[in-house]
């Protein structure tokens, strides 16, 4: 099938060679984990534990706090520590479940399902939601709200979002490689929610292996294909995957299921398999410790809660004196300030980098060049969009569809005068959308 | 006790491409090399002594302005050199020593740095000082005298081409794309401005945006406009001679004077395109393209506001309407 894509976007380093060749290894955490209470998008989860209380590997520590939101369960078996805030690797301080593990990894006893397709759509949804199955690839927007669309038989697309398109990251690119089976398995069990959907798996060409893998074992299979797409970031962006796989165009007031599609990375559906058909919920998930500082950077399956810090150790620790550390990808990851942060449901790597040249480039004057426009995939003009945040000029952002920015970063990356638009644009639109917000609260009370 | 190391932490994206303004400026130079290197050929050391001293006094009037107002030095960006080399290249090489020197003081202080350096100016430097040296020095700026055979009355007339065309004779078009004519120094040959152009394309330092849209509709304007129909020979003399391709390339694609927006791009080129023919077969001189282009680049902002570019996935307003009722 002929390679799709998107108009705009960059190709930063990939660097996904030092890591992509590393077999997935299980890693048990010692001592103590960490479970924020806010490990998605929505209301945070209520705990259910108490200091002191003994808890099992796979049991709920956490109750969702409404119907967007998702529960949280331990990866350990151990006894709680306390429930207080603690830094997470977006910089927040957030409530959290702290748990010393007993090194026994007793577990809760969970249910497999012999025949997932004999369930209900509402059995299956209702597994996904008890499982805490959050989109995994960063977002965090809870699984079953996703999979809850107004018009479920107006979705025709339930597309794998397999790009992995940031750099250094090859969690999704092992789970693929080494269980292609339980990947296609979540796909099937969400087709099972969507009579008049096709299944795709769309796939970067720099992952060859993995497209053809697929490709075959799906030679059979009516409702799923394999779309290979360009490698290109942000392939994986929700509206550029859509526009690759469909050719349909949304923009930030559409949901995807208003272009008939839903999108689910690796990870989510891998996820989703887990707690449908094993009964598993959201406890482990892959992660990429990797960069030029690491000594042996590879990827590991995690347990939910496990530090940074401990992680990097497994990875060998460091080799060279790391200027950043990144919980994420280079392009859209958060610096660290530390490792004393836990993982979470969506957290994905941890990249060291000896060089942050990023840091140290001089900003020189806008030469109005464009090429901040040929890279944004969303069309817009970052450099005015800038400049209208610069100088507080709400009306003119909102004008050239600030709003729309989807913050990857491609902007800032190829800004031959090193100006940082994107940082510029996110600070604005935050502070445009949190306007209208009070706006709306405040119309709400008058009424 | 374990020293702490301290992290950076800044905003993401925490990586970016190796291009910077003076990379791309480097560029436009070795661009530029095919077109000055054939201008020295042609019209011999003088001109070599020009595109010194313009060079030269570019940089130094930066450096100087920078020191006196206090700012960092930008010299190194390299866009004072190529506002130096440009506007050498649009000066005929018969000027004296000091008209260079003046013009590039000009481009440089005037035209750019008052209104706030590199990025801020509304005009094109090199064109702005040119267009100021041919309205205060017009009998130096068009005195072609200095090529050999020129006074050959059967080769060129007693003029550049683009005057032989304006004066009704055909011109030997062949000559003209190779460019061993008389004309400014930079501009005569077609074939080593394309070259440096190809270069530019390739580099992905402009697009064909503003020249492609610009070359076509002069070319459209001069076959309707210009009295001569289909005559290839005066199409090609028109296209060949006088600023036409380095202004298309070099000048037109200036990334500070020419909007931002894909579609005000095009919009521009069609307008330099009008213009040029306008100044050229409505005017009293042959040429036409140095005006049409500081015109144009007054219309920038205004063209810019015009064509702000949907975003993504954001509809025509009439069709969403329609589809909201």
């Amino acid at each position: 099938m002929s390679l799709r894509t998107f108009k705009g976007g960059v190709h930063p380093f990939e660097g996904k060679e030092l890591s992509k060749s590393k077999p997935i290894k299980e890693l048990l955490p010692k001592g103590e984990l960490v479970f924020p209470v806010s490990q998605h998008i929505g209301a945070p989860a209520r705990p259910l534990v108490a200091k002191g209380d003994t808890v099992l590997r796979g049991q709920k520590i956490a109750e969702a706090g409404g119907f967007v939101s998702s529960p949280i369960y331990s990866s350990v078996s151990g006894t709680v520590t306390g429930i207080e805030k603690r830094r997470t690797a977006t910089g927040d301080m957030v409530d959290s479940i702290i748990i010393e593990s007993d090194g026994n990894f007793m577990e809760a006893g969970f249910t497999e399902c012999d025949d997932v397709t004999k369930l209900s759509k509402d059995e299956i949804i209702k597994k996904i939601q008890d499982a805490g199955v959050v989109g995994m690839g960063g977002a965090g927007f809870p699984t079953h709200v996703k999979l809850s669309p107004k018009e479920p038989d107006k979705i025709d697309y339930i597309i794998a979002n397999c790009s992995e398109c940031e750099p250094y990251l090859t969690s999704d690119y092992r789970e693929m490689v080494e269980e292609p089976e339980k990947l296609i398995g979540g796909m099937k069990i969400v087709l099972q929610l969507f009579p008049n959907a096709k299944g795709v798996f769309a796939i970067e060409n720099n992952k060859q292996d993995c497209i053809d893998k697929i490709s075959e074992m799906i030679k059979d299979e009516d409702r799923l294909y394999v779309q290979p797409l360009l490698t290109k970031y942000p392939e994986g962006g929700e509206r550029q995957l859509i526009h690759a796989v469909t050719g349909r165009d949304i923009y930030s007031k559409m949901l995807p299921a208003d272009a008939g599609c839903i999108v689910d990375n690796v990870a989510t559906l891998m996820a989703i398999y887990d707690a449908v058909k094993l009964g598993i919920p959201v406890m482990n998930r892959v992660f990429t410790v990797t960069g030029d500082a690491v000594c042996e950077p590879r990827n590991f399956r995690i347990c939910i809660g496990t530090s940074y810090q401990e992680l990097l150790d497994a990875a060998g620790g460091l080799i060279h004196d790391p200027k950043k550390m990144i919980s994420g990808g280079p392009m859209m990851g958060f610096a660290l300030y530390g490792l004393d942060v836990p993982t979470t449901k969506t957290t994905s790597a941890l990249l060291c980098m000896t060089e942050d040249a990023a840091s140290e480039y001089e900003t020189t004057a806008c030469i109005n060049c464009g090429r901040c426009v040929e890279a944004c995939p969303e069309r817009l003009v970052p450099s005015r969009l800038a400049d209208f945040a610069m100088h507080d000029e709400t009306e003119e952002f909102e004008k050239w569809y600030g709003l729309e920015c989807i913050e990857c970063g491609s902007c800032s990356y190829v800004c031959p005068a090193r100006r940082p638009l994107a940082q510029y644009v996110k600070t604005m639109k935050k502070q445009v959308l949190a306007a209208k917000k009070k706006a709306a609260a405040a119309a709400k009370a008058k009424k | 006790m374990e020293e702490k190391k301290v992290l950076n932490v800044t905003a993401s994206p925490h990586v970016r491409a190796n291009v910077d303004t003076q990379k791309i400026m480097a560029c436009v130079i070795i661009a530029l090399l095919p077109a000055t290197v054939f201008g020295i050929f042609n019209f011999g050391i003088r001109a070599l002594i020009i595109i010194v001293a313009s060079v030269a006094a570019a940089v130094l009037s930066e450096y100087i302005y920078c020191k006196i107002v206090h700012r960092k030095n930008t010299t190194r960006d390299l866009s004072a050199v190529v506002t130096g080399l440009l506007l050498a290249l649009n000066l005929p090489s018969s000027v004296p020593i000091w008209l260079p020197i003046l013009g590039s003081a000009f481009a440089i202080i005037i035209v750019k740095e008052l209104f706030g350096g590199l990025g801020q100016n509304f005009m094109n430097p090199a064109l702005g000082a040119r267009c100021f040296l041919l309205i205060s020095f017009a009998g130096l700026m068009t005195d072609y005298s200095n090529y050999p055979g020129f006074n050959d009355k059967n080769a060129f007339s007693g003029a550049t081409p683009l005057a032989s065309l304006k004066a009704g004779r055909t011109v030997d078009t062949m000559r003209m794309i190779l460019g061993n004519i008389p004309g400014t120094i930079g501009e005569t040959s077609m074939i080593a401005i394309v070259i440096g152009a190809i270069f530019l394309i390739l580099m992905g330092v402009i697009s064909l945006r503003i020249p492609g849209t610009y070359i076509l509709t002069f070319a459209i304007f001069t076959i309707i406009f210009g009295g001569h129909g289909f005559d290839m020979n005066f199409l090609v003399g028109e296209l060949a001679g006088g600023g036409l391709m380095l202004g298309a390339f070099f000048m037109a694609t200036d990334y500070v004077t020419s909007p931002i927006t894909p579609t005000g791009q095009i919009i521009y080129g069609i307008l330099l395109g009008v213009m040029t023919g306008i100044f050229r077969f409505f005017g009293s001189s042959a040429e036409g393209v140095s005006y049409a282009i500081i015109f144009s680049n007054l219309f920038v902002p205004l063209i810019e506001k015009a064509t702000i570019p949907r975003a993504f996935g954001i509809r025509k307003p009439k069709k969403a309407k329609k589809e909201a009722a």
